[in-house]
């Protein structure tokens, strides 16, 4: 039997989407919906969780994450200059903090911040700090690469011509060669406000006060004291949702404009 | 040009003379200038010409110390360019350089093209800088669009408002990289046409240029380079209608002959 190019890649799709429809019918079948409607989408007895959850826990979400990204944003921006320095001492200090911060899980980095360092040095942090410190010493590790990748993108020209009109490379660097650079990573740079925002739930590992929940540690709460199965994590989850999401569009936005304007 | 026309240019506008002694520069083992030697007195227009990859560029980087000479002296104005301890960012807001690729500020309109720099460098008040931006930009014809941003404009548009910029911080040199080759031909026009009124003006100007027709009408020497050395200076119409040497007379020959194809080779 002949068939043209066309009627094949017809036929080939009807049998994708057959087997798309026998999987999800296969799914539904073998799931077992009583057990799932009282652990998992038992929504009647959730009602404890609000408004705290939202007044506290996506306020402190929002503030961890906010704090997390100014020092990873300074951080990165240093690392980034120190990776490009001339000067190879710098380099290398770039270097290794780069590898070894992106090398490690940041669960350990909260564990090393919030109990480590405080017993080694004998010092007491709020949770606050630690938070600022763990999530900002991780996301700068990984901000600093965004952003050396979006200085290295700016054209050689730009910086030849700031320079010969007499700017000092450090009055180059701030008016003429980062502002460009801040453009082309500003897509990037929303998608590590979006892998922070979920970062910041490892704060569990930390003793809180219930004014310092966040949403994971309200949505684990709820696990043990609602009765509602895993429910409470479903809802914590659709919080982060309501963040992520706002900012995947607007990352995506960001790129449209970029692509179709240097400006 | 005689004598009484130079000395009025001379005194019209504070102009810097360019001295270049026995320049060198290498990259690894590719020695790019052999030994250049170079004088542009003050008031005076220089082009620069000779074949792709003979060292212009490289020369007129060195003026303004984009690139570090290994060898040899420049003088630049009152300014020893390779004395180790002279304030560079100093010197090179008297010299205005123009590339090939225009290089404005993409995220700055064009009045802000030609501020940025008198205000953050020179310290000069808004308000001034403004003023200044705003002649220089008239000066190139492009006083109506200063609001445009560069991706707004045309090349040629562009190199104007890159001229406009240079101009700005008042230079006493202007150094050229082909500013009209990366232009549509229909646009080239003007921006030659703002060249030449800079060189009336008196301005001092080192253009490396493939466009000899403004050559002879404008330069009052030639200068052609081959493989990094000077192979032959002198008076433009000279230098262009009569060359010496047979390197000068085989280029000339491509350059003003585009559609003569060697079809031996
Ligand atoms: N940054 C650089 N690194 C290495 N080689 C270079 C660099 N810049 C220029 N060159 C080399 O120097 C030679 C002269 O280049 P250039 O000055 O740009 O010539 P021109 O402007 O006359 O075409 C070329 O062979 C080029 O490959
Ligand atoms: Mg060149």
């Amino acid at each position: 039997m002949a068939m043209t190019a066309r009627q094949r890649a017809k036929v080939s799709l009807y049998v994708q989407a057959g087997i798309f429809v026998v999987a999800v019918a296969a799914l539904i079948l073998a799931t077992d919906w009583k057990t799932i409607g009282n652990s998992v989408f038992n929504f009647a007895k959730i009602g404890p969780m609000f408004p705290d959850i939202f007044l506290i826990g996506l306020k402190n979400t929002l503030i961890y994450t906010a704090l997390g990204f100014i020092v990873g944003l300074s951080g990165g921006l240093l690392l980034a200059l120190m990776k490009l320095s001339s000067f190879p001492l710098y380099r290398w200090i770039a270097t290794g903090y780069i590898e070894f911060f992106r090398g490690i899980p940041a669960l350990l980095v909260f564990i090393a911040f919030g109990y480590g360092v405080p017993l080694a040095f004998g010092v007491q942090w709020n949770v606050t700090i630690v938070v600022m410190i763990s999530l900002g010493m991780v996301a700068a590790a990984y901000i600093a690469e965004t952003l050396r990748a979006g200085l290295q993108a700016v054209p050689k020209g730009q910086l030849e011509a700031a320079r010969s009109l007499g700017m000092p490379q450090w009055r180059a660097m701030v008016s003429i060669v980062i502002p460009q650079a801040f453009r082309i990573v500003l897509p990037p740079l929303t998608n590590e406000v979006i892998l922070l925002t979920k970062d910041s739930s490892l704060i569990y590992v930390l003793g809180l006060t219930a004014s310092q929940y966040e949403l994971t540690k309200f949505g684990r709460d709820g696990i043990s004291s609602l009765g509602a199965g895993l429910t409470p994590l479903l809802v914590a989850g659709a919080f982060y949702l309501v963040i992520t999401i706002p900012l995947s569009l607007l990352a995506r936005k960001f790129e449209s404009r970029s692509a179709r304007t240097k400006r | 040009m005689n004598d009484v026309e130079n000395n009025a240019r001379n005194t019209a506008v504070h102009a810097a003379g360019v001295s270049l002694k026995d320049l060198r520069k290498s990259y690894g083992s590719n020695e790019v200038l052999k030994g250049i030697s170079l004088e542009v007195s003050p008031g005076e227009v220089v082009c620069l010409i000779g074949p792709s990859g003979s060292g212009k560029s490289t020369l007129l980087r060195c003026v303004n110390l984009l690139e570090q000479p290994n060898e040899g002296t420049i003088h630049v104005g009152g300014f020893e360019a390779t004395n180790p301890d002279v304030d560079i960012d100093k010197m090179r807001r008297k010299v205005g350089m123009v590339f090939q690729q225009f290089n404005l500020f993409p995220h700055l309109n064009a009045q802000q093209n030609c501020t940025i720099a008198q205000t953050k460098v020179l310290k000069r008040p808004q308000a001034e800088a403004d003023k200044v931006a705003r002649a220089n930009l008239e000066r190139v014809g492009l006083g109506h669009l200063a609001d445009r941003f560069p991706d707004q404009l045309s090349g040629g548009q562009q190199q104007r408002v890159a001229i406009a910029r240079a101009l700005s911080m008042d230079p006493e040199l202007m150094l050229f990289d082909e500013p009209t080759s990366a232009l549509d031909p229909e646009t080239v026009g003007d921006v030659l046409s703002v060249m030449r009124n800079l060189a009336k003006e008196g301005m001092t100007m080192l253009v490396v240029t493939h466009e000899m027709g403004f050559a002879r009408e404008v330069a009052d020497r030639v200068v052609f380079m081959d493989g990094g050395v000077v192979v032959e200076e002198g008076v433009a119409e000279q230098v262009i209608s009569a060359p010496k040497q047979s390197r000068t007379k085989e280029f000339l020959k491509r350059v003003l002959d585009p559609t003569h194809i060697d079809i031996s080779k």
